[in-house]
C-alpha cells in the first residue's frame, strides 16, 4: 500500500512545509522526518506528512542503476553466447 | 517532472532483459502493496512480460485486509453519535451490515480525511467525540503516532487497526509448498522500516526480496533484480528503490511507532490471525484508544471466513473456482478476502473475465 | 416595492407561491438579467404558460433535459448557472444538433440569498449569450428551509439536427478524437471536497460546445459524439464501446492532460480519466476525414488542443484498451462509482 509522491518545498515554517506537486500546493508536516528541510528540497509525501528527503541527483542515479543492470546483463549474455 | 521514470526505450530494454533471464518454468512473484498493483495495472506491465511470469498481489492494502470487526467497531461508534473520520479507501469497505459511506448516507457523521491531521482538526473544532479509524502499515502509522505525541484534543481518539508487513510476508512463506519465487517488497513501507527486516526473511526462507519503487521502470527493474538473483542462485534482500529507501529506514518515524504503539496479534481479512502482525497503543497512550474509551464490543471470533481460499489463491496454489465462497457468497460488492477487492485482485478478475485476459 | 441587491435579502416561500412576490422576483431578477429570451413570437418576457419556437430550418428536433446540482455552487471557472446552460447546450451539440432554445426551472431553498441567485442568473445570461441560445420559458419553485440545499436548476433544450449523431454510430477504422485536455472540471472541484486540503489555480473547463462542434461537423464525416461528463473519459468511452459493440483503443501518450490535473491525480490517487469534464467532447470520425475534423476543431479557441487519441476496431468488442506510455496494454475500465481519494 501507501501512495507517496514527490513534491518540491516552496517554504518551511517550523515543522510544516508547503510543497509543490505539478503546480498544486499541499501542506506537509515534517515531524516524521529526521533531517532538516529547506526551500528547494524534494520530499516524499504520504497523507500530508514527509517520509523521506529526495535529491534530484538520486533521480539521475536511479537511471544509471537501470542502465547498469541492462548493460551488465547484456555482457553476461554475450559472454554466455561466446 | 522529476522522479518520473516512464521512458519507453529503457522499458523495452528492461523487458528484453527479463525475457532473457526468465527460467524455463512458471515464476511466481508476489508483491504486497496496493500502489504496486495500481502501477502494474495502469501501465499495463503484465502485457509486456512473458506469460511464464505470474505477478500476484498479496495482502497489502488496508482495504483488503482490515477485518470486518474493526469496521464494525467504527460503524458502532458512528451509530452511537461519535464523528468517525476515515481515509477514502475505507469508505466503501463493507462491515457486517453496511459500509461507512452507507451509514453516512443514513445521517451518521462520517468524515473522509486525507490525513490524520485533518481528523485532529475536526476534533479541535467540536465538542463531540472524534474517532479516527487508524488503518495502515508502517508507512501510515508514524503519522498517527506523531499526532498522538503532539497532545491532540481530549475528544480525539483512534481505533487502532494498524498492521505490519514483514509478518504478513512471513505468513505466506510459512504456507507449505507456497511456491513463491520472489517478493517485491513495498517501497514506501520500506522507506520507514529500511531493508533490514527483509534480510532476516530472505535468509530464513532462501528467497529473493527486492524493495521496489512505483514508477513502471522501478517495477521492471525490481523484476530484473529478482531474476538475476534466481539465475545465479543467490537469493537475498536487495534495495531496488535507493532514491527513497535507506538501509536503516527512517529513524524518526520508526521511533514514533515504537514510542506510541506495541505489537499485538491481529486478524487479516480472509487470512486469519497472524502473531505479532498488528499494532495497538502501548500503556502510555492507551487513553487515546477508542476501544477502551467507549467500551466497544470485543472482536468476534468468527472473523476469519474459514472457507476463504485467499492465501492459497495469492500463492497460486488454488484457482478462484476452487473456493467455495467464490461467486455465490464472495463478490466484488461483498468480498470475503483480499483477492476479491480491487480491479486486478485475482478473484475479482476471475469474477469478471473468468481468467486473466491476454491483451 | 423594489428588491434591492442587499446581502441580507433572501428567497422566501412567497417567492414560489405564484403571487405578486413571485412576479416581482421574476420581473426584477430573471427578466432583467436575461437578454436572449425569444425563439419565436412568445418568449420569456410574456410570462405566458409556454413559449413558441419558430424553427429556423428543416431537420430533426432533438430534445434533452438535465437537472443540475453541484457542490460547491460556485467553483473556479464557473458556477451552477453556467453549468445549467452549458450542460444542456452540450447535450444537444453532441447529438449533432444546433441548439434553438432552452427552458430554465429554478428550485430554491427558502433563505437562499438573493445576491447568490443574481450571480447564478448572470452566469446563465453570459452562457446563453456566449452560446447564442435563448432561454425562452421558465419556472420558479421554493422549498422549505432544510428540504434541499441551496439551489437546483433544471434546463430542457431543443435543438435542430440535419443528421442527428448518436454515441454509437462509429465504424471499425474510425479515429477517436478528443477536443481538449481532460479532467479539469472534476479535479478543480476536488479541492472543495471534504477532507482534502491542497490548493490549485486549476479552473473548470466548463464551456458551451455548440459552435466548436458545428465546425467539427462541417469539417468532416463524424460518426459518433459524446461529452465525457460524470464518470469522465473512462465512462464515456466504455459506454460508446458497449453500445456499438466495437472495441476502442487509445494511446495514453496522445491524451492531453494538464500538469496540475496530473499533480492532483497523483496526490489523491484519482485517475484523470474518471473525473468529469464540462467543456470537452469525444468524437469519432471516418479515417479519411479525421485530420480535417481535428483542423476544424483547432480553428476554434475551445478546440486548440484537439487531437486524435486512438481508433475504433473489432478487437475486444465492447471494451476500451489503453496502450500505455511505456508500451503496455490494459483495459480502461469505467469507474464503479464516484471516485474516492485514496492513500494506498
Amino acid at each position: 500500500m501507501c501512495l507517496a509522491i514527490p513534491g518540491e518545498v516552496l517554504n518551511v515554517d517550523e515543522d510544516r512545509a508547503t510543497v509543490d506537486v505539478g503546480g498544486v500546493e499541499q501542506e506537509v508536516r515534517l515531524d516524521t522526518l529526521s533531517e532538516d528541510v529547506v526551500e528547494g528540497d524534494y520530499l516524499l509525501v504520504h497523507t500530508g506528512f514527509a517520509i523521506q528527503k529526495l535529491s534530484p541527483e538520486e533521480a539521475q542515479e536511479t537511471l544509471s542503476l537501470f542502465d547498469e543492470l541492462i548493460e551488465t546483463n547484456k555482457q553476461l549474455e554475450e559472454e554466455r553466447e561466446v | 517532472m522529476k522522479f518520473k521514470f516512464k521512458d519507453r526505450d529503457r522499458a523495452d530494454k528492461l523487458v528484453q532483459l527479463i525475457n532473457r533471464q526468465v527460467p524455463d518454468r512458471r515464476i511466481k512473484i508476489v508483491h504486497v502493496c496496493g500502489t504496486h498493483e495500481v502501477s502494474i495495472t495502469e501501465n499495463g506491465l503484465r502485457s509486456l512480460l512473458p506469460d511464464r511470469i505470474d505477478i500476484r498481489e498479496g495482502p497489502g492494502c488496508p482495504v483488503c485486509v482490515t477485518p470486518t470487526s474493526d469496521l464494525d467497531a467504527a460503524l458502532q461508534l458512528a451509530e452511537r453519535g461519535a464523528i468517525v473520520a476515515a481515509f477514502g479507501d475505507m469508505m466503501n469497505v463493507p462491515g457486517t451490515a453496511k459500509s461507512l459511506s452507507e451509514l453516512k448516507s443514513e445521517g451518521a457523521d462520517v468524515r473522509l480525511v486525507y490525513s490524520v491531521s485533518e481528523a485532529v482538526k475536526i476534533a479541535a473544532g467540536t465538542d463531540k467525540q472524534v474517532v479516527f479509524l487508524s488503518v495502515g502499515f508502517e508507512t501510515t502509522t508514524p503519522m498517527t503516532a506523531a499526532v498522538l505525541e503532539d497532545h491532540p484534543p481530549e475528544n480525539f481518539s483512534i481505533l487502532p487497526s494498524n498492521k505490519l508487513i514483514p509478518p504478513a510476508m512471513e505468513s505466506l512463506l510459512e504456507l507449505p509448498d507456497n511456491d513463491i519465487d520472489g517478493f517485491i517488497a513495498p517501497g514506501h513501507v520500506s522507506t520507514i522500516i529500511g531493508v533490514q527486516p527483509y534480510e532476516k526473511l530472505a535468509d530464513k526462507y532462501d528467497i529473493p526480496i527486492v524493495v521496489g519503487g512505483f514508477e513502471p521502470l522501478d517495477i521492471l527493474y525490481s523484476l530484473g533484480l529478482i531474476l538475476n538473483q534466481l539465475s545465479i542462485s543467490d537469493p537475498k534482500a536487495e534495495n531496488g528503490y535507493t532514491r527513497a529507501v535507506d538501509h536503516e529506514g527512517n529513524s524518526k518515524s520508526k521511533k514514533l511507532i515504537k514510542d506510541v504503539f506495541k505489537e499485538t496479534d491481529t486478524t487479516w481479512r480472509g487470512i486469519g490471525t497472524i502473531p505479532n502482525s498488528g499494532l495497538t497503543l502501548n500503556r502510555d497512550y492507551e487513553k487515546w484508544n477508542a476501544r477502551e474509551r467507549f467500551e466497544v464490543e470485543p472482536r468476534q471470533a468468527e472473523e476469519t471466513s474459514p472457507n476463504c481460499l485467499c492465501p492459497q489463491v495469492i500463492t497460486a496454489r488454488a484457482t478462484p473456482e476452487e473456493c467455495k465462497l467464490f461467486k455465490d457468497k464472495c463478490t466484488p460488492e461483498s468480498p470475503h478476502g483480499p483477492c476479491m477487492v480491487g480491479e486486478e485482485a485475482m478473484c475479482n478478475i476471475w469474477y469478471r473475465y473468468g481468467g486473466r485476459p491476454k491483451l | 416595492m423594489n428588491n434591492s441587491e442587499s446581502e441580507e435579502e433572501t428567497v422566501q416561500l412567497t417567492h414560489g407561491a405564484g403571487g405578486r412576490a413571485m412576479g416581482e422576483l421574476i420581473e426584477n431578477h430573471v427578466l432583467k438579467t436575461f437578454t436572449n429570451k425569444t425563439a419565436g413570437e412568445i418568449g420569456l418576457d410574456q410570462l405566458d404558460d409556454g413559449a413558441t419556437i419558430d424553427l429556423p430550418a428543416e431537420g430533426t428536433l432533438v430534445l434533452t433535459t438535465d437537472s443540475h446540482v453541484v457542490n460547491p455552487l460556485f467553483f473556479p471557472g464557473g458556477d451552477i448557472g453556467k453549468l445549467a446552460v452549458c450542460g444542456t447546450v452540450n447535450d444537444l451539440a453532441v447529438m449533432g444538433a444546433d441548439p434553438v432554445a432552452l427552458t430554465s426551472s429554478l428550485v430554491m431553498e427558502e433563505g437562499f440569498p438573493i445576491s447568490k441567485l443574481n450571480r447564478v442568473l448572470t452566469s446563465m445570461e453570459e452562457s446563453s449569450t456566449e452560446s447564442g441560445v435563448p432561454i425562452v420559458t421558465g419556472d420558479t419553485k421554493v422549498l422549505e428551509k432544510g428540504d434541499m440545499d441551496g439551489i437546483a436548476i433544471n434546463t430542457a433544450g431543443i435543438g435542430l439536427a440535419k443528421e442527428p449523431i448518436n454515441d454509437a454510430g462509429m465504424n471499425p477504422g474510425d479515429k477517436i478524437i478528443l477536443t481538449g485536455k481532460i479532467g479539469d472540471h472534476g479535479m478543480a472541484i476536488m479541492q472543495y471536497r471534504e477532507g482534502l486540503s491542497f490548493r490549485t489555480e486549476l479552473k473548470s473547463d466548463i464551456a458551451p460546445l455548440n459552435e466548436l462542434l458545428k465546425r467539427a461537423r462541417k469539417s468532416g464525416n463524424i460518426t459518433a459524439m459524446k461529452d465525457p461528463t460524470r464518470g469522465g473519459v473512462a465512462a464515456a468511452l466504455n459506454e460508446m464501446a458497449e453500445k456499438s459493440d466495437l472495441g476502442l483503443t487509445i494511446q495514453e501518450e496522445l491524451v492531453p492532460i494538464k500538469e496540475a490535473v496530473s499533480g492532483i491525480a497523483e496526490l489523491i490517487g484519482i485517475s484523470p480519466y474518471e473525473v468529469a469534464n464540462e467543456g470537452k467532447a469525444i468524437i469519432t470520425a471516418a479515417k479519411e476525414s479525421a485530420r480535417e475534423v481535428v483542423e476544424g476543431l483547432k480553428s476554434h479557441p475551445l478546440g486548440r488542443d484537439a487531437r486524435i487519441i486512438g481508433e475504433v476496431n473489432q478487437e475486444w468488442t465492447g471494451k476500451v484498451i489503453m496502450e500505455t506510455e511505456i508500451g503496455g496494454r490494459r483495459f480502461l475500465e469505467a469507474p464503479l462509482g464516484d471516485p474516492v481519494p485514496r492513500i494506498c
